[in-house]
């Protein structure tokens, strides 16, 4: 087992090794075949590696230490892997749409240069990725917390040419990091206070405590290891890097920023669940945070003109939604919402990349329409992507969705506001969905001139992976049959040896909330209505009265500017963060403080001092007999003096 | 073998003088070149060895220890423990890059350029080894006028301003520091640290408080300047800047580090109760210096004072890590110690290469360079993200137990220093992307040569040590032990019994 886990993230390491050093002699279809190579071998160890765990029986975690990774002092950090049914959803998520979005890119990179820079940047994304997810304790996480941070970074530039891309790498980055010294400071609290950063010696410690001890630390831990998540998974108000990230290739977009990477988070959050659990008030931090980002982001979605930026702001706001399944303590949710979106969110990326394929870059949805005619399989797998997301019954996002909205209401930690917030930005996702859909593919065409004779179907290299992932989008709901339908939910019993311990520690921790009036079967009922609303008004819209939503949009003038405009955040942090410190650090610290203060003044006017008295002092020595004579008579004088009065 | 394994460290001091000395017989260029490179590389042999050949666990090693001067009773005596044998080894990895950073740059002058970089490997050997403190103060001054030369004959415009400045900033806290030595002298006899030491620790030497407070401000000062610690970091930029590309590396990849070796192997063991007093003040300045350093540093318009300047906050970094005064922060020090020497030394080597190609310094003269130059701004980016400390490599490491250990000393500062690892991010990708990306804007960046052989060889040597340092820490972190107990013991008696049972183990085994 030990060597099969393992064996699970060598190939991609490999992969991005040889492309990395050796990849510009290569041919392109030796570097595609490496790349998608290592992906695919990585799934098939990943799914071996599931079914070894599951002929175990056993719903223990398979631990193994390779080596010793850092030691010092008390502190100590093994390379050493974790498996457990979270594990293994994880990695076979990761792993399955890793490698279709392998295949894709190989159609997709086709035409353009780099190509084995990319395919070795996509492959060191995949070891970091599946590095994060087995990690066994959080420091080891943390390395590929930031290494998926870097390959996000590489690949956001990667069209290094250009200046947006380049700076939208960089936004990327450091924002991130905003979070994760966070979570380096959470993760410092931890050890000091617990004696340890491995998951088997903390969730043992933290679930051996009785209840409210520690609370008051491990709520300080929860709070700070959630602000690295709040970077790495595009929360309030950190999120402002992820809409600018769409300058990547859109494979990347699909694989990283939609898909696994900003997922993380959630993960983290998921896996932590034992600290989390004793530690409510971040976790209701969490489920706040993430209910809020999800309508917040949302309504900046429904006025966005760029198909993939739209997307974006969808991500930012179904991430959201995953907190809040986490932080209402039905972490089996989030989880549930992170793989069923996966799925349908890469294929909405990807359904973009062959538009955009077809409109020869061109994103702006106001100069599509129509496309349905033109490019018949995206424009299905696109369809069922938007079923998924938007809550359609009997699609995958319906079923992980309710989830999350039963948690939010009926949750140890769900509170009512959240549940209708919810609720309503379920209603505004299939509103901007179907926007998004009416505008891309239906309707009269509004392809300008030259554009129109290139619009095409994509080839067989990315349809392919179009349709597989369109059958998971459409199926893996089923995986776990809602209780308001007779279900048992068996996708959360399934993780139930993870996290129903402190799903239950929560119940009984705090006072259950009121129980609502809804039942569970009420509470679908209604977000298919605000599907259905959402739906209905884009079509109306959109479809029925295409001028309607440009004189809407005039009437509210102020309203529709401002969230076109996405609330100004960017806007807002410029004037008050960047520039302020971009400019205090020239002028004052630079300029004034070291060039000024401390260089010129005290160092310089230390040297000027010492050569005005050197100067003076010359005088003294001038050579001349007189002179001299007449200082040996003054200090014979001051001498005879000094010992005459103090006789 | 038995004579060179008692007297290891004798050769790896005097083999480069050994070299410089015949170098001065040699007269061709090339053959110059050769022989500083075959030396500094028969001593990095030599010193990896002494690396191999040190046992973890154990306090001093590869002692020699024999009179010198009879009166003054001056010692030629010798040792290593775990933080001297790292820096060695640092010292030996640096030399010889030092010698190929110069290969074609340098064509003034081939001879004494390299006599004296080989003396000047002397005099930092003779440094880390040094345990008599008469010979460690001749060590640390004979090592300036080497780098005088270096800067003031072979550096750029303003090299004569930035020689001088080096040079009388470090004597007056030499002067400081002679004053203490004699002091101490004075009050025991000996120059012989150990014997010192051992006096202060039983109490058989007393030293009224006071005294101890000025003691320890003298050895203090004379590190301060060197490390640098803030407000005394101004001759720093001036120093790297118009050093030639070798003087760079060795200047941040050594020198820096005996300010913050002299102030653990000295200021703390001899002076605890001072240090205690003062570890407030010095932590203050410590994140001063990581906060100011790095935004000073990220509105550079020249490369190599940028990178001088995250070099203050970088030791700042290690500054803080000592003086969180237990095992996990000392030993981040000591290893970002060797991480920023290696880092840092890479990035002074590259910026050299890119001057060899441009002759220029100025991040608004380049822009694009990855079009043109790819194999070299891939080497960029490694280093670029060693020294941000991107997990995986090694600064993370040190950085991280750092923040870890200070966090446990001052919550509030373990914090702060997080926040200087976000702003590392800042400046050292701004400048890449200024540097490496974007559409080529000058003409002259159009027709850059990439990397030949002998810069992917100094490279990847320096790329394989990031990866090896960041994946597998444990040969350090183990041989520092004995070193980062046995300065916590003296410092924060009590502070931890592992430390005390691994100090008498130690103790023991001699």
């Amino acid at each position: 087992m030990e060597t099969l886990l393992a064996l699970i993230l060598v190939p991609p390491l490999l992969g991005a090794a040889l492309n990395g050093i050796w990849g510009r002699r290569f041919s392109r279809p030796l570097v595609a075949a490496a790349g998608c190579g290592a992906a695919g071998l990585s799934m098939v160890m990943a799914l071996l590696a599931a079914s070894a765990y599951t002929r175990a029986a056993s719903t223990a975690p398979w631990i193994h230490t390779y080596f010793t990774w850092i030691h010092s002092g008390t502190f100590h950090a093994d390379f050493a892997l974790w498996y457990d049914r979270l594990t293994l959803v994880m990695t076979c998520t990761v792993t399955v749409v890793a490698f279709l979005i392998h295949v894709y890119s190989v159609g997709y990179m086709e035409h353009e240069g780099g190509f084995y820079r990319f395919f070795c940047y996509l492959n060191l994304f995949l070891f970091m990725m599946l590095l994060l997810v087995t990690a066994a304790n959080y420091p080891l996480m943390f390395v590929g917390w930031e290494g998926v941070g870097l390959c996000s970074y590489l690949l956001i530039g990667f069209y290094f040419a250009k200046r947006s891309a380049s700076d939208a790498g960089k936004k990327a980055f450091i924002v991130t990091r905003i979070g994760d010294a966070g979570f380096t400071v959470g993760v410092a609290l931890l050890f000091w206070s617990l004696g340890s950063v491995d998951f088997s010696d903390v969730f043992g410690r933290v679930a051996a405590l009785p209840p409210g001890e520690m609370q008051g630390t491990l709520t300080a831990v929860g709070v700070l290891l959630f602000l690295g998540a709040v970077g790495k998974s595009a929360q309030i108000p950190l999120y402002v890097w992820l809409p600018d990230a769409m300058e990547g290739p859109t494979p990347v977009s699909a694989l990283i920023h939609a898909a696994t990477m900003v997922t993380a988070g959630v993960y983290m959050v998921a896996r932590s669940n034992v600290l989390y659990a004793h530690a409510p008030l971040a976790l209701a931090l969490v489920a706040a945070t993430g209910g809020v980002t999800a309508f917040f982001s949302a309504t900046i979605a429904v006025c966005q003109n760029d198909l993939k930026r739209m997307l974006a702001y969808s991500t930012i706001s179904q991430i959201g939604y995953m907190f809040l399944g986490c932080g209402a303590a039905i972490f089996a949710s989030g989880i549930f919402h992170l793989m069923t979106h996966a799925c349908f969110k890469a294929l909405l990326f990807l359904s973009a990349g062959s538009v955009m394929h077809a409109m020869s870059g061109e994103l702006d949805m106001r100069k599509m329409g129509g496309l349905r005619r033109r490019m018949k399989t995206t424009w299905l797998t696109f369809l069922a992507a938007t079923l998924a997301i938007s809550g359609i019954p009997m699609f995958s996002g319906f079923f992980s969705k309710d989830e999350i909205l039963a948690a939010a209401y009926n949750g140890p930690l769900g509170r009512h506001w959240l549940y209708w917030l919810g609720t309503v930005t379920a209603g505004l996702t299939a509103f901007y969905m179907f926007r998004g859909l009416f505008l891309t593919f239906h309707g009269p065409s509004r392809v300008p001139p030259e554009l129109e004779p290139h619009v095409h179907e994509s080839g067989r290299l990315m349809t392919g992976p179009l349709i597989v992932l369109a059958v998971f989008s459409v199926a893996a709901g089923y995986v776990s049959w809602p209780r308001a339908l007779g279900g048992q939910e068996a996708f959360d019993r399934y993780l139930d040896p993870v996290f129903a311990a402190s799903q239950e520690f929560v119940r009984s921790l705090v006072a259950a909330p009121a129980p609502g009036r809804l039942t569970n079967f009420s509470l679908m009922a209604l977000s298919f209505v605000a599907a259905l609303a959402g739906l209905g008004a884009a079509y109306w819209l959109y479809l029925a009265s295409p001028g309607l939503p440009g004189r809407l949009a005039a009437r509210v003038g102020w309203l529709y500017r401002l969230v076109a405009n996405k609330y100004y955040v960017d806007e807002i942090y410029n004037a008050l963060i960047v520039n302020p410190i971009r400019v205090a650090s020239e002028k004052l610290l630079w300029q004034d403080i070291d060039a000024g203060l401390i260089d010129g003044g005290l160092v310089e006017g230390a040297a000027e001092v010492a050569a005005e008295v050197g100067g003076g002092l010359r005088r003294l020595q001038s050579g001349n007999i007189r002179s001299y004579a007449a200082w040996v008579l003054l200090g014979a004088v001051v001498w005879f003096g000094y010992v005459l009065l103090n006789r | 073998m038995s004579w060179l394994t008692a007297h290891l460290l004798t050769v790896i001091i005097f083999l480069p003088l050994a070299g410089a000395i015949v170098l001065s017989f040699l007269r061709r260029p090339p053959s110059l070149r050769w022989a500083a490179l075959i030396f500094s590389l028969l001593t990095l042999a030599l010193a990896v060895g002494l690396f191999v050949r040190f046992r973890p666990g154990e306090g001093m090693q590869f002692g020699e220890n024999r009179p010198w001067i009879a009166s003054p009773p001056i010692r030629y005596h010798l040792g290593v423990d775990g933080l001297s044998v790292i820096l060695i080894l640092l010292t030996a990895f640096l030399t010889p890059l030092g010698v190929l950073v110069s290969w074609t740059g340098i064509t003034r002058r081939v001879k004494e350029f390299h006599v004296f970089l080989l003396a000047l490997e002397t005099g930092m050997m003779g440094v880390f080894c040094s345990l008599d403190l008469f010979l460690f103060f001749v060590f640390w001054e004979a090592m300036l006028i080497p780098m005088y030369f270096l800067i003031g004959v072979w550096g750029h415009e303003r090299r004569v301003y930035a020689a001088i400045k080096f040079i009388l900033y470090t004597m007056i806290g030499s002067a400081l520091m002679l004053v203490g030595i004699l002091f101490l002298y004075e009050k025991t006899g000996t120059f012989d640290f150990t014997q010192i030491l051992a006096a202060l620790s039983s109490g058989a030497l007393a030293v009224s408080p006071a005294a101890e407070k000025w003691l320890f401000w003298a050895f203090f000062i004379a590190f301060a300047i060197k490390v640098p610690i803030f407000p005394l970091h101004t001759w720093l930029p001036d120093a790297h800047t118009e050093a030639p590309a070798a003087g760079s590396v060795i200047l941040a990849g050594v020198l820096l580090k005996m300010g913050t070796y002299g102030i653990l192997r000295f200021c703390l063991p001899l002076f605890p109760n001072a240090a205690r007093e003062f570890a407030l003040l010095v932590s203050v300045l410590a994140v001063i210096g990581i906060i100011y350093g790095s935004l000073v540093s990220m509105v550079q318009p020249d490369l190599k004072r940028l990178v001088a300047y995250s070099s203050v906050a970088h030791l700042g970094f290690v500054v803080l890590g000592i003086f969180a005064f237990n095992r996990i922060g000392i030993e981040g020090a000591i290893y970002q110690m060797a991480n920023h020497g290696v880092s840092t030394g890479a990035l002074f080597v590259l910026v050299g290469l890119l001057y060899d190609r441009r002759h220029t310094r100025l991040i608004r003269e380049f822009g694009g360079l990855a079009h043109t130059i790819p194999v070299f701004s891939a080497f960029f980016m490694i280093v670029t993200l060693s020294s941000l400390g991107l997990p995986s490599l090694n600064g993370f490491v040190g950085e991280f137990l750092i923040i870890l250990g200070a966090f446990r000393a001052r919550a509030a500062f373990g914090a702060l220093a997080a926040v200087g690892v976000i702003l590392a991010a800042v400046y050292l990708l701004w400048m890449y992307q200024r540097v490496f990306l974007g559409q080529i804007t000058r003409d002259e960046n159009r027709t850059l040569p990439d990397c030949n052989g002998r810069e992917k060889i100094m490279l990847l040597a320096a790329v394989g040590a990031m990866i090896l340092m960041g994946v597998y820490p444990q040969p350090f972190l183990r041989r520092m032990d004995v070193a980062a107990a046995q300065v916590v013991e003296r410092v924060a008696p009590g502070g931890g019994s592992a430390a005390r049972a691994l100090w008498s183990a130690g103790e023991r085994s001699r």
